[in-house]
């Protein structure tokens, strides 16, 4: 990249190269990215020195603003900030469009999959995917079996995580079913960027995204059981002890709706949901929830959780309530059947699917299990029911000890792991100690489901800050970015 | 409109009582230092740990107290429950518990107080730098009320919390009274100690009281003058006849965003803590026996919280077997 004629201005990214790696900043290799043309120029206006200067003072304003996750450890607790890298990943107007239109797809093909295996069942009469993987996994509820839910919704917020390889293409890593968290940071990384740096997105036609709790709380109030015009809503969260206690109160917020732990609602004995409130109890009828499914319901599931509700699967079966997301979607988003995901694609929808899996290997299978073992060395090795990357093994980045290690684990238990080909994951532009060093990178878009599937411009883009690293997990030392979509 | 959950309500309650405490404490600490015979005289400290019934843990924890021992105790002590950090601490969780019903800027400031306790060390409470340091808590606490004025939505929460202030407040102010009076009446003092005009002084200037005591009485320090002041005067923040009628007004405006009245187990009491201050025993103030009295209202005020906590806070009856803590006055 040269600088402009006529200014005297540095380009900041002059001694920067990303390796061979696809650049999110500048491309791959070719001609600078022509969409990231107007940020590159604002970058090198301020200079590294003031980069520095405001990424310090967006961290002190994390910290203020309590913008952290907790910490506990010997009975003390520590509020720590997710690092945020001040330098935003830029998505063309095109690669949204992909994106936009493959998550769309992917989360109208895994409620049709959900409605599909708790009602009729025609996915396994069809061969399409073996009764066992599903039936058998433990996220698979049979409780929910026969349920009718309003609109057949069970996956009302999905966050589909998306890598690109070294050509550029974007490819499903894994979806997110459950309670895919990471939403605030999206919101609030665009609140501090704009805070900080008032100038940057001048002339850029960001498109924004701080109207997800809007859209969020339409679509609470579009599958709110049937016949209730004004429905209240509720953010049932384990409590201030939660790691994600800050998103809780972010989404409570932005909708505008209280923020209940299960302590704060009973389910009586017609199964109808209520809140304790000042004046005595209130109706309550759609729950976004971030509880497990183990959790929620000592009645149900685990006898010892004091965090849930008694009763309130009693509440979903007869209707006088909706959970969002339902009971047991967690089956679609397990690893062992994300293998089949292209297949479910086809099967309900007719459509290839637009967004591409990563070639996976199932263990539990023989054919998988034996590319697997014949050729460890070159792939990552994942254990099915883990989340946050724990128990993860990128073989080529491990030693000769850990792979033989990893080797009897996966012999030990094969169905508990799958295999994938090591992707080389795009990289960002990112300040660090010794200056802009290229880190990798992947990226959550959150999509709502109500009447219609809608997906955040954008999403969290995490970075793995260790030089090298491919594992972006916070728990693992992941940051994160601001994420613009270019209209 | 959505109706208040039951738990929100009793932490918008805390905050309040936390802060005020906090507060109160740093006036206590600032003015004992400024007005004491001798600062560096243990004795003149060990009255605040008595008045606060704090003696036994704080032997335990001091076994050869000092006098910073016990400005660290009542400021940074993490095992003090009654601590300037543990309360600013506690009005920081329970500010946590209702965070998305208060404003960016009160929850930013309160962390904000919160990170600045947690990094403060003995060094900066040494006696010769307390005021400053009391100074500044206060300050903080007065930011906080001004946020709370200018930002905190006028409902169901606003109303709970404007509760715990003046219920607090109140009770801080008979403790403060109490605390001076026994002073006052120690043994080792002879009786001209009720009429050192040093301390009624400094009881006064504690409590920002000292213009507004001279506007109503222009000449002398009497002892049944000043506690007349600090009970039942009607134009001073502080008094508790004061706090008394906010709490009323409060009772009124509840009412009315609730759409239904405040219990008469709650007005009584209210009715009867009234007609109390009102009766304060002149002649008893004047001999310096005022312990008894205060102790009296105390427990009326405790009385009081219990009722509003049965009432407001317990979300009606829980299913049968199903129990929910609550909190408590000294909440740990």
């Amino acid at each position: 990249m040269s600088t402009d004629a006529g200014t005297d201005l540095t380009d900041i990214f002059e001694d920067y190269s990303a390796a061979g790696y696809y650049c999110e900043m500048l491309g791959n290799g070719g001609a600078p990215a022509r969409h990231t043309e107007g940020l590159r120029r604002q970058l090198s206006e301020l200079g590294i020195a003031e980069l520095r200067r405001r990424a310090a003072m967006a961290e002190r304003e994390l910290y203020n603003l309590g913008i952290t996750f907790t910490l506990y450890s010997n009975g003390s607790t520590i509020d720590r900030i997710l690092p945020f890298d001040v330098i935003p990943r830029v998505l063309s107007k095109d690669d949204w469009d992909i994106i936009n239109r493959g998550v769309r797809q992917r989360v109208a093909a895994i409620n049709l999959f959900l409605h599909d295996i708790y009602h009729e069942q025609k996915i396994f009469k069809n061969g399409i995917i073996p009764a066992g993987l599903v039936l058998g996994n433990s996220n698979y509820r049979p409780e929910m079996q026969g349920v009718d839910l309003p609109r057949g919704t069970y996956v009302q917020i999905c966050g589909i995580d998306i890598v690109r390889d070294e050509a550029g293409n974007f490819l499903v890593l894994e979806d997110n079913a459950r309670t895919p968290s990471g939403v605030s940071y999206v919101v609030e990384n665009r609140h501090l960027m704009l805070r900080a740096f008032p100038d940057l997105m001048a002339g850029m036609r960001v498109r924004p995204v701080s109207n997800y709790g809007v859209r969020l709380l339409d679509a609470m109030a579009e599958v709110a059981p049937a016949g209730v015009s004004d429905p209240q809503v509720a953010l049932l969260s384990p409590g201030v002890f939660n790691s994600a206690y800050f998103e809780h109160v972010f989404l409570a917020r932005e909708m505008g709706v209280p923020l209940v732990s299960g302590e704060d609602l009973f389910v009586d004995d017609d199964d109808r949901v209520f809140m304790r409130t000042t004046v005595g109890p209130a109706p309550v009828h759609v729950i976004y929830r971030r509880i497990n499914d183990d959790f929620l319901d000592p009645e149900a599931f685990r006898k010892d959780s004091m965090l849930g509700v008694p009763g309130l699967v009693r509440a979903v079966r007869r209707g006088t309530v909706t959970l969002a997301n339902a009971i047991g979607t967690g089956v679609a988003d397990d690893k062992a059947v994300y293998a089949y995901m292209p297949r479910i694609i086809r099967y309900y929808l007719d459509e290839d699917a637009i967004l591409q899996n990563v070639p996976t290997h199932i263990c539990g299978e023989k054919e998988g299990l034996d590319h697997t073992l014949a050729h460890m060395a070159d792939l990552v090795v994942k254990p099915v029911g883990e989340a946050g990357g724990y128990g993860v093994v990128v073989c080529p980045h491990s030693t000769a000890a850990e792979i033989e290690a990893c080797r009897k684990q996966v012999l030990a238990d094969p169905a508990n792991y799958i295999s994938q080909p090591m992707i080389n994951l795009s990289v960002s532009p990112t300040l660090v100690g010794s200056g802009i060093e290229p880190r990798h990178v992947d990226l959550r878009p959150f999509a709502i489901t109500g009447d219609s599937t809608w997906v955040l411009p954008g999403g969290l883009t995490r970075v793995a800050l260790p030089k090298g690293s491919l594992i972006v997990n916070s728990s693992q030392g992941g940051g994160s970015k601001d994420t613009w979509v270019l209209d | 409109m959505t109706k208040l959950l039951a738990r929100f309500a009793e932490s918008a309650l805390w905050i309040a009582r936390y802060m005020e405490r906090a507060e109160n404490l740093a006036r206590l600490l600032d003015v004992n230092e400024m007005f004491s015979q001798d600062r560096h005289d243990l004795e003149e400290w060990l009255p605040i740990v008595t008045i606060n019934a704090d003696d036994e843990r704080f032997h335990a924890s001091y076994p050869a107290p000092t006098v910073e021992d016990v400005i660290n105790f009542y400021i940074l002590d993490d095992e003090n429950p009654t601590s300037i950090k543990s309360a600013v601490r506690s009005a920081r969780e329970n500010a946590r518990m209702i965070r998305h019903l208060i404003s960016t800027e009160m929850w930013t400031q309160l962390n904000m107080f919160h990170n600045r306790l947690a990094t403060m060390n003995r060094g900066e409470i040494r006696l010769a730098n307390l005021s400053p340091i009391c100074m500044e808590i206060k300050e903080t606490c007065q930011t906080h009320a001004g946020i709370i004025s200018g930002t905190l939505y006028r409902d169901e929460v606003w109303c709970f919390y404007q509760i715990g202030k003046y219920l607090e407040r109140a009770d801080q102010t008979t403790r403060l009274l109490d605390i001076k009076f026994q002073h006052a009446a120690r043994p080792s003092d002879d009786i001209e100690a009720m009429t050192d005009a040093g301390l009624w002084n400094a009881l006064l200037r504690s409590v920002a009281g000292y213009h507004a005591f001279r506007r109503e009485h222009p000449r002398g320090f009497k002892p049944e003058m000043v506690a007349g002041f600090l009970i039942n005067d009607d134009g001073f923040p502080r008094s508790v006849a004061v706090c008394l009628d906010e709490l009323k007004r409060l009772f009124g405006e509840l009412a009315a965003e609730q759409g239904r009245p405040v219990p008469a187990t709650i007005t009584g009491l209210h009715a009867a803590l009234h007609d109390a201050a009102a009766a304060l025993p002149l002649d008893k103030a004047r001999d310096g026996d005022l312990h008894d009295y205060l102790d009296g209202l105390q427990g009326r005020f405790i009385d009081l919280y219990g009722r509003l906590a049965e009432h407001y806070f317990s979300g009606d009856v829980p299913p049968p077997g199903e129990t929910r803590p609550t909190q408590t006055q000294t909440q740990g």
